[in-house]
Order: C-alpha cells, then structure tokens, then sequence
C-alpha cells in the first residue's frame, strides 16, 4: 500500500471487535503442553549454561585439539553439504520429473540412511568403501583412494546420512513447481539449461537454501558413521561432536564448552537464514 | 508466413484430430466449448505436446511430422505463446520478462534491455519496467506477456484464453486494447477462446471444435447465417433445425415441417438439411393467425429472460425455437411461462442449406 492510500483510508480494525487480529487465545491444554515443549528444548542449554565453567572457558577451548576438531567440522560439513548439492538436486530431478519402474523403490534406498541408526551406516559403508570393501577393493588397487580412517572418509559418512534431507526437500519444491512457467520459457527460445538456471532454480530456490541448511546441520552433528566408518583419530577425523564425547570421559569441563560453541554456532546459522529463507517463500516482492 | 496443421492426437479416451490452415497475416480464432481439445492443438503448436498423427507446416519447414520422425523442440519453432494465465516469470520484473527470450536467443544484456524497454514502451508500459508481475493488474499483465511474445519476433503468434482471466468489470477494456496491440502485428495470429464475443471481436475467421473435431470455419457473417451444428448456433444466439429436405420444405425428426426460403438464390438440393431462424424473425400471436406466412405453429411459453431491450422468449411445440420480441409485446401479449400462443416465421426469413 502506498502512503497516499494509507493517509486517505480511516485507520480501521480489522476482525471482529474485542478480537485484535494476531492476539488469537490459544486453548489453555495447548498453551500448557506448548510452554512444556518449548522448556523441554530450553532445560537442556540452560544446564549447560549453568555448569558452564565461565573462568576458564577460553583456555579449554584453545586447548589443543578443540579447534582443531571445530575446524575439521565446519569444514567436513561444508564439503557434506556441497556434495549433497551437486549429487541431491539431479537426484531430486529423477524422482520428481522421470517416470520409471521402481522409482518408489529408488527414492526408499536413497533416503533409507534417514531412518538408518547411523552406526549401521558407517558399518555399511566400511564393508562397501573400506579397504577389503566390495567397491573399496578396487578403488585402493587401481586409483590408490582409501577412505576409511581419513577426512574425505567422514565427508563420505556425511554426505551419506545428510543428503535425504536436501533430496526429499527439493524433490517436494520440484513437484509443487508449475511445469507451464518452463513451457512458456521454451516457446521463448530458452533451452533446457536455460531455463533451468533461469526458471526452475530461482522457484525452487527457497526449498534449495532449506534444505541444504538441514542437510548441513545434519552433517554438522553427524557421530555415529562418522566414528565407525572414519574412526576417531585428531586432526583427521575428529570432528567435534567426537571431541565432546570423549571429552566427556577425560575432561567434563571441556566437554561442556565444544558443546556450547556447537549450539551458538547452530543457533547463529538458524537465525541468519531463517529470514532469508522462509521469507523468499511467505512474503510477496514488495 | 501461412501454416498448414493437421492435428492428431490422442490423450487417454479422447480423440483429436482437426486440419486447418492459415493465411499470411490472419487473425484466426479456435472457438469451442471447454474440453474440445482447443488448448491441446495449441500445444501441439508451439512444440509442446508432439503430436501422434497429421503434420504441422510453417511456410515451407515441417515443424511436426511424426511419420517422417521430424520434431522440431519448441524453442527453435519461433512461435510465440500467450498463456492463459501469462506465466510471467514472478521473480522477474516486466522489464526482464519481456527481455527474457532475446536473452535465452544469446542477444547481450544491455541490447535485450533497450528492446525490451521500447516494448514496454509501446504496451504503455514504460513506468511498470521494475515491477514484478504481482505488482501488475490482470490488463498490464496480460501486456507484459504480449511484449514478451513478441520480442522475440515470432512467425507465428499464440493466444490461449487471452481474455479468460480477466474479471467482468475490465474485459471489454482489454479486449480493444488487446484488438489494438495485435492489429500492430503482422504475423499469423490464432487464438484459443470458448466465448463467441471475443472471437468474433479479435479474429477475422472463426474455426470451431467440437469433441475433438473442427465442426465449422468461416467469417463471422457465414458463421451467423449458417451454423452447422447445435453449439454453433447456440453461441450465435439463432435456431436451427435438421432434418429431411424436399423441394424446399424440410421435415424435422419429430414430423415438423418447415418451409424455406427455396429458390431464391439457389435451391437447396434435396436430402439432409439444416434451417436457421433468427429469433428476431419469428412472430407470435394470441389467436392463429391467417394471412400469408407459411410457417405457424401452435407453442406453449417455457421460459422468458428480459433483458435491457429486448425479451428471449423459449418455445415449445412442433418445433422447439427462442423468440426475441420487445418487452412492449411482451406486456401486449401477458406471456408467462404456460401461455399458449402461435409463432409464425416467414419463408423468406428462413435460411436453408444442406448439413454436409
């Protein structure tokens, strides 16, 4: 609305009277159970906070390893994250765009690694990657890779439970997406990559950025095929959810620190592209 | 640039398959009632829907042709396409959609822009260029996506339903300025519509489907006078009657008879026949009337709707037919629904020709 409308319209209530508009009273039993649910994810950060040990937090966090293994997690997770893009959008392509036999059969086994323990993950991809692996075999007799026990092995362990998430995200965007709005751009004389970067890419940008956030998140708390496919190994594989458990066991203090950057980093992300990404979606161009 | 299109598809249980042509510069309407398969033979048009059967000809390229393995993909057909609802591209401004398929064709930036512009421009657009698509009326719109057609300087031009999505309130403004902006083209128009106005408003020939099937083509004047099929003359507002023709006197199903203007430009040769009546040309009267018409039928009042000038009055009897008469006549007669009157219509006011 512009302001000359606005100065010329009487300022008006909207909705029924005694009802301001966006004051709706929730039923008290779902106002309870909600303020339940909200402190049973609060309890658990303000314990944290509180046995926090505040004085020397700065010099268990440099101690060594606890950046080390922070760096190694943002960037795995990043590397996770990437792959899962460039292998989980043609992915969502053929599920959403390409009828076939099995197809149903197909989108099961790739977003299987969801609904999987991740420890059985990890088992499954050392008895496929590993080095006595069924493909890990060859790939370390002829191209001399060998995954497990290495950085690129905790992108693959990553990459491996992560990529659901961004696949079944886009595939839903892909499916919503009005084919017509391509059509109109092919009868403009746009080619397929054309229209896919110009067309398709731009309307399903929002459920993209989504779901690459989850994939990211996902990879960034990744432990349990990480730990059995990759191992524990500092510098190399121990990213932090890693240093945090063990740290558990030696140093409770230190423990309690990694996990506080973990949430404050999560936490900053969330925020950051909550906007940017829900808002691409609910609010019209202004 | 003429196009020759032999259409032939089937999509499930239906069947299409319709031929027709166009002339270098003609405004061709494709008018039929919802599901006829007009919007289909669109598609198949522009390149997105391939056809099973038939071939679709531009000039001299074969654009379609199944039997020879010829497919032309629809961003090489030069055709351009009006889309019922638009489809402009939502995160794009009016200025980047009308600039979109000079450069999906490569033409550099800053070049695509200043056409585009002169194209806004000339839609009246000028002080819309930044706005999204959202932020358009459906008339503005409806422009954008005409400028976006015909950046691309089509061969062919393709209007699906262009006035469909429009509110009530604001058709008849877009539908001169949409009859203005095409008239600026040169090129081979055709449009898809179910509603007769427009047709007949923004093409100079009208061809009808029906099930899938072209039931009749022609001006609007050929189309009015002769309708072939009961939708056609439905939407012409006449009535028509088939039956069995014999020196000028046709026999309805029902046993009716009719007699025709017979003669009077050339006799309409004997067999299967149809008959028009305008519904201006039929008479009624409160008594049977004696005098020299030819054609007098008792009937009984089934319906009246009144409108601002005139009154359609829906008959019964020998012969069902719609009468137009004044609302004074109306008043002079006291029709209501169940009256029992006569209609009377005379042979000249007839219009007889043979139903192949």
């Amino acid at each position: 609305m512009s302001d000359a409308t606005r100065s010329i319209a009487p300022p008006r209530r909207q909705g029924r009277p005694g009802r301001p508009v966006g004051r709706e009273r929730l039923p008290v039993v779902a106002l309870v159970l909600a303020v339940i649910a909200v402190a049973f994810f609060a309890l658990p950060l303000i314990g944290l906070l509180w046995k926090a040990p505040w004085s020397n937090a700065w010099s268990l966090l440099n101690k060594a390893g606890s950046l080390t293994a922070l760096r190694l997690s943002i960037v795995c997770s990043l590397w996770a994250t990437a792959l899962s893009i460039v292998f989980g959008v043609p992915l969502a392509w053929l599920l959403a765009r390409v009828e076939f036999r099995g197809r149903g059969i197909v989108r099961a086994l790739c977003t299987l690694s969801m609904v999987l323990p991740p420890v059985v993950g990890g088992v499954a991809l050392f008895f496929a990657l590993g080095r006595r692996g069924f493909v890990g075999q060859y790939l370390d007799r002829w191209f001399d890779i060998r995954l497990p026990f290495t950085t690129a092995g905790v992108v693959v362990a990553q990459t491996f439970v992560a990529m659901p998430f961004l696949v079944l995200t886009v595939e839903a965007a892909l499916r919503q997406f009005d084919r017509r709005f391509e059509d109109a751009a092919r009868t403009l004389g746009a080619g397929r990559w054309y229209v896919f970067r110009r067309v398709t890419l731009p309307a399903i940008r929002p459920a993209l950025v989504a779901g690459a956030v989850l994939a990211w998140a996902r990879a960034l708390g990744e432990f349990g095929a990480t730990i059995t496919f990759a191992g524990n190994f500092p510098g190399t594989t121990q990213t932090m959810p890693l240093a945090v458990y063990l740290a558990l066991e030696s140093d409770p203090a230190q423990a309690i620190v990694l996990a506080l950057v973990m949430i404050a980093m999560s936490f900053a992300v969330l925020i950051a592209l909550r906007d940017r990404w829900l808002g691409a979606v609910t609010t019209p161009a202004s | 640039m003429s196009l020759a299109a032999h259409v032939s598809l089937s999509l499930g249980t239906f069947d299409l398959d319709v031929q027709f042509s166009v002339e270098p510069g003609e405004v061709v309407a494709l008018l039929g009632p919802n599901g006829a398969g007009k919007s289909t033979v669109l598609r198949a048009l522009a390149g997105l829907s391939p056809i099973d059967g038939g071939r679709i000809i531009i000039d001299d390229t074969v654009l379609d042709d199944p039997a020879a393995d010829v497919f032309v993909n629809a961003d090489a057909r030069l055709i351009g396409v009006v889309f019922q609802d638009y489809l402009l591209f939502a995160h794009l401004s009016a200025l980047e959609n009308v600039a979109f398929g000079l450069r999906a064709r490569g033409m550099p930036r800053a070049r695509a822009r200043t056409i585009a512009t002169e194209w806004l421009g000339r839609m009246g657009l000028r002080d819309h260029a930044d706005h999204r698509p959202a932020q358009l009326s459906g008339g503005q719109a409806q422009r954008v996506a005409l400028a976006r057609a015909l950046a691309t300087q089509p061969r062919l031009l393709l209007l699906d339903e262009p006035l469909a999505a429009l509110d009530a309130g604001t058709r008849a403004e877009v539908r001169s300025d949409l009859r203005r902006h095409l008239a600026t083209f040169a090129g081979m128009r055709i449009l898809v519509t179910h509603d007769p106005i427009d047709a007949f408003a923004l093409a100079d020939r009208v061809i009808v489907i029906e099930g899938g099937r072209v039931s009749q083509t022609g001006s609007l004047a050929e189309v009015t006078a002769q309708p072939r099929s009961r939708y056609v003359a439905d939407l012409v507002g006449v009535n028509l009657l088939s039956g069995n023709i014999i020196h000028g006197v046709l026999t309805t199903a029902a046993g009716a008879q009719i007699v025709s203007s017979y003669g009077v430009d050339a006799p309409t040769p004997d067999g299967s026949a149809l008959v028009s009546i305008r519904p201006q040309s039929i008479v009624l009267h409160p008594e049977q009337p004696l005098g020299s018409t030819r054609n007098v039928w008792p009937v009984t009042v089934i319906d009246i709707d009144q409108y601002a000038d005139r009154v359609r009055v829906r008959l019964d009897g020998p012969v069902p037919l719609v009468a137009e008469i004044t609302p004074g006549a109306l008043a002079a007669l006291s029709l209501q629904p169940g009256s029992h009157v006569w209609a009377a219509v005379k042979a000249s006011e007839t219009t007889a020709y043979p139903s192949y």
